[in-house]
């Protein structure tokens, strides 16, 4: 069983959603993004994203535009991905790890090479946003030959035609893009999330993560209420921008801060379904 | 050779001379496939909150395609908006200059909004009106495409946003200045280097976050499939009308033609209806703004290499890691790391050749044609101008070169002035 569909089962049975923070790799230096991803799991992580910066992010707001900025400045290349992901599993053989990105650094590192390294590295799946479901065939084969999980994406803009072909071959998990727009920008109400859950339990048995606009434990609590994981980015990365010095340098509480967050986070996550039981 | 009458715009079959002959079967016009791609170009790579909508916009293209009474529309609105057909002129006195081969104009400058830009947002404005679409959104450049965005805006009373980066909006304000009057909100875009890249980049992501009533309308043959055919198809409309003009003039097809190349839209439009004639060269010129091997240049052919960005694979400025670096040109119109996908296929299977131009080359064309035609260039087409003062001489008098003279050089003069070191 792969580390995804494991920690997917193991949560079901303790009966509660998965948090899944983003850092950006290489953000704001190599070094304190490594201390970041160590810690998280501690925190309270139960799947990792792990974002790879390029320089025309395209479905990203001005929060995660300026970490990729800094990734890219810090020489946070895909090979360096890979070395953090190496050193993370040197202390974590559990913990799944997501790489999410553009599809460009990953043609021009090779597609299979791509998906052999990353594997070899002990990630366990990919997101790459430029890549819809039409296009993934590119991917597809050296992904599964290195047994790592394509992650669709679903939009509220996926309708029920679409549907089908979009979750075709999908495994790991479903991420579901919970509002129209760039990340960090707006949330949806969680009348919103309700409404949007049953079509996708109806088309599929993966879990469900909910992402963009999760900013909040409470958002994050109301998340798991209704899907599987809870994503949560911009939040993080604001935290981590407010604690830089002003030349964009990390400061010794830098990683603290935002695995504090972490921690708050997982705390509503892990409280949400005992108090929506006990509202009952 | 069927010759069309002078009676144009319509000849008796709706289809145009080189849109019947590419029903040849071996013919290179029948691009994209199924899947939007010309060889392993093009595509559509967007998130899966656009699929849907570039999916709708495709089938809508189709039916529009189909539909005579859009054709009679757009026909009408070129005709009696746009202006068109546009001249072919003899460039007589630059050749001359130049000595060799005869230099033929086609006066898309003369098109209403001074370039050939309008042609395209003509076909889409009359599409996203059949669409329903309330809100039009648009990157540029050089500002032409956003001018004639606006415009078409304002003719429909569509609210209208621009993307224009923000080093763009300094350095073509008088553009900047006819959007805002034309009735458009101009948002300068500061990611990045402030250029055309940037802007496409914050109008997608406006497009992922204003979904259900705004229409992107893209202003070059690039971006996921439909738009490279789609923009295609209606600026073909220049390289139609040149053939039939060309017939009329001379009783032959031009040995060459020639267009200036950013993401490669008044290229494509007058390539394509000569895709089929081998006799004739196509020549696209790209620019190399301080040097092809000086790190500052916007040649995506020339010193880029296959990769995906803005929703297609195409050639693409770009580092080892396949990070997108950012391209230099003095125009702001090419300043592009990337080119429409149908320009990479045309360069891979050798029907089009592609060229360099320098800043300080296409600055001395653009006064060259100044000065011998009366015709202020836009710097764009500075570039293929500078590359046609290179290949007439070489030719011989008989020898005819067909070029793109795209858009007007009034937003350029204080651009050129600067570099001439004159204060205006």
């Amino acid at each position: 069983m792969s580390r995804i569909a494991a920690r997917f089962a193991r949560l079901k049975q303790e009966g509660r959603g998965a948090l899944i923070p983003f850092l950006e790799a290489g953000d704001p230096d190599l070094e304190t993004s490594q201390n970041i991803l160590d810690g998280m799991p501690a925190a309270g992580a139960d799947l990792i994203e792990i974002g790879v910066p390029f320089t025309d992010p395209m479905a990203d707001g001005p929060i995660i535009q300026a970490a990729s900025r800094r990734g890219l400045v810090a020489g946070a290349t895909l090979d360096r991905v890979f070395d953090m992901v190496r050193r993370f599993r040197t202390r974590d053989d559990d913990t799944p790890v997501v790489l999410m990105g553009y599809l460009n650094p990953i043609e021009s590192y090779g597609p299979e090479r791509f998906c052999a390294d990353a594997a070899r590295a002990g990630v366990d799946g990919l997101i790459v946003v430029d890549l819809p479901s039409e296009e993934a065939d590119l991917l597809e084969a050296h992904a599964h030959a290195g047994g790592l999980d394509i992650i669709r994406l679903v939009a509220p803009t996926t309708d029920a035609h679409r549907l089908p072909v979009v979750l075709n071959g999908a495994s790991g998990f479903i991420y579901y893009v919970s509002i129209t727009g760039v990340t960090g920008t707006r949330s949806a109400s969680e009348a919103d999330l309700v409404a949007a859950l049953p079509r996708l339990r109806a088309a599929s048995d993966l879990p469900v993560a909910i992402g963009f606009g999760v900013r909040t434990p409470e958002q994050a609590a109301a998340a798991v209420r209704v899907a599987d994981a809870a994503v949560v980015a911009s939040a993080l990365i604001d935290t981590l921008a407010g604690s830089l010095a002003a030349d964009g340098a990390a400061r010794p509480d830098t990683a603290r801060l935002v695995l504090e967050q972490v921690a708050k986070l997982a705390a509503g996550v892990r409280g949400a379904r005992t108090l929506a039981a006990a509202d009952i | 050779m069927s010759q069309t009458s002078s009676a144009r715009p319509m000849p008796a079959d709706p289809r145009t001379t080189s849109a019947i002959l590419a029903e040849r079967s071996n013919s290179l016009r029948h691009g994209p496939d199924a899947r939007g791609r010309f060889g392993i170009f093009g595509g559509r790579f967007v998130a899966e909150t656009l699929m849907p909508l570039i999916l709708e916009l495709e089938a809508e293209w189709e039916k529009a395609k189909a539909d005579p009474a859009f054709k009679a529309e757009l026909d009408l609105y070129f005709r009696d908006y746009v202006g068109r057909p546009s001249p072919l002129w003899h460039a007589r006195r630059l050749s001359a200059e130049l000595g060799g081969a005869k230099v033929y104009f086609k006066r898309e400058e003369l098109n209403h909004t001074g370039s050939h830009k309008l042609n395209n947002v003509m076909g889409q404005i009359l599409l996203a009106r059949r669409m329903g679409r309330t809100r039009i959104i648009a990157e540029t450049g050089a500002g032409q495409h956003g001018v004639a965005t606006a415009t078409v805006c304002a003719l429909f009373g569509l609210k209208c946003v621009i993307f224009m980066g923000a080093t763009d909006v300094e350095r073509q304000k008088p553009n900047v200045f006819r959007m805002r009057l034309l009735g458009a909100e101009v948002r300068a875009v500061s990611s990045g280097a402030g250029t055309l890249k940037d802007a496409m980049n914050e109008a997608l992501r406006d497009w992922v976050a204003n979904v259900h009533d705004t229409y992107y309308l893209i202003g070059t043959v690039a971006g996921p499939h439909p738009y490279p055919a789609m923009v295609r198809d209606f600026q073909c409309v220049i390289g139609d009308e040149a053939r039939d003009q060309m017939m009329q003039a001379e009783g032959r097809l031009p040995d060459a033609v020639v267009a200036a190349v950013g993401g490669g839209s008044n290229a494509m439009g007058i390539f394509h209806p000569f895709l089929d004639e081998p006799s004739v060269r196509l020549v696209g010129v790209e620019a190399a703004g301080r040097g092809l091997d000086s790190g500052e240049q916007a040649a995506s052919i020339s010193r880029g290499r296959p990769g995906v960005l803005h929703g297609n694979r195409t050639y693409l400025l770009q580092d080892a890691h396949g990070q997108i670096t950012e391209a230099h040109s003095i125009s702001a119109g090419l300043d592009y790391p990337g080119i429409g996908p149908e320009h990479s296929w045309l360069h891979e299977i050798g029907r089009a050749e592609y060229v360099g131009i320098t800043d300080d080359e296409a600055l001395a064309a653009f006064t060259l044609c100044t000065r011998t035609e009366g015709i202020i260039p836009a710097l764009e087409c500075a570039h293929a101008i500078a590359h046609v003062a290179k290949m007439a001489p070489r030719m011989k008098p008989e020898d005819i070169i067909l070029m793109n003279l795209s858009g007007r050089g009034d937003k350029d003069v204080a651009t050129v002035a600067a570099h001439l070191g004159v204060e205006l």
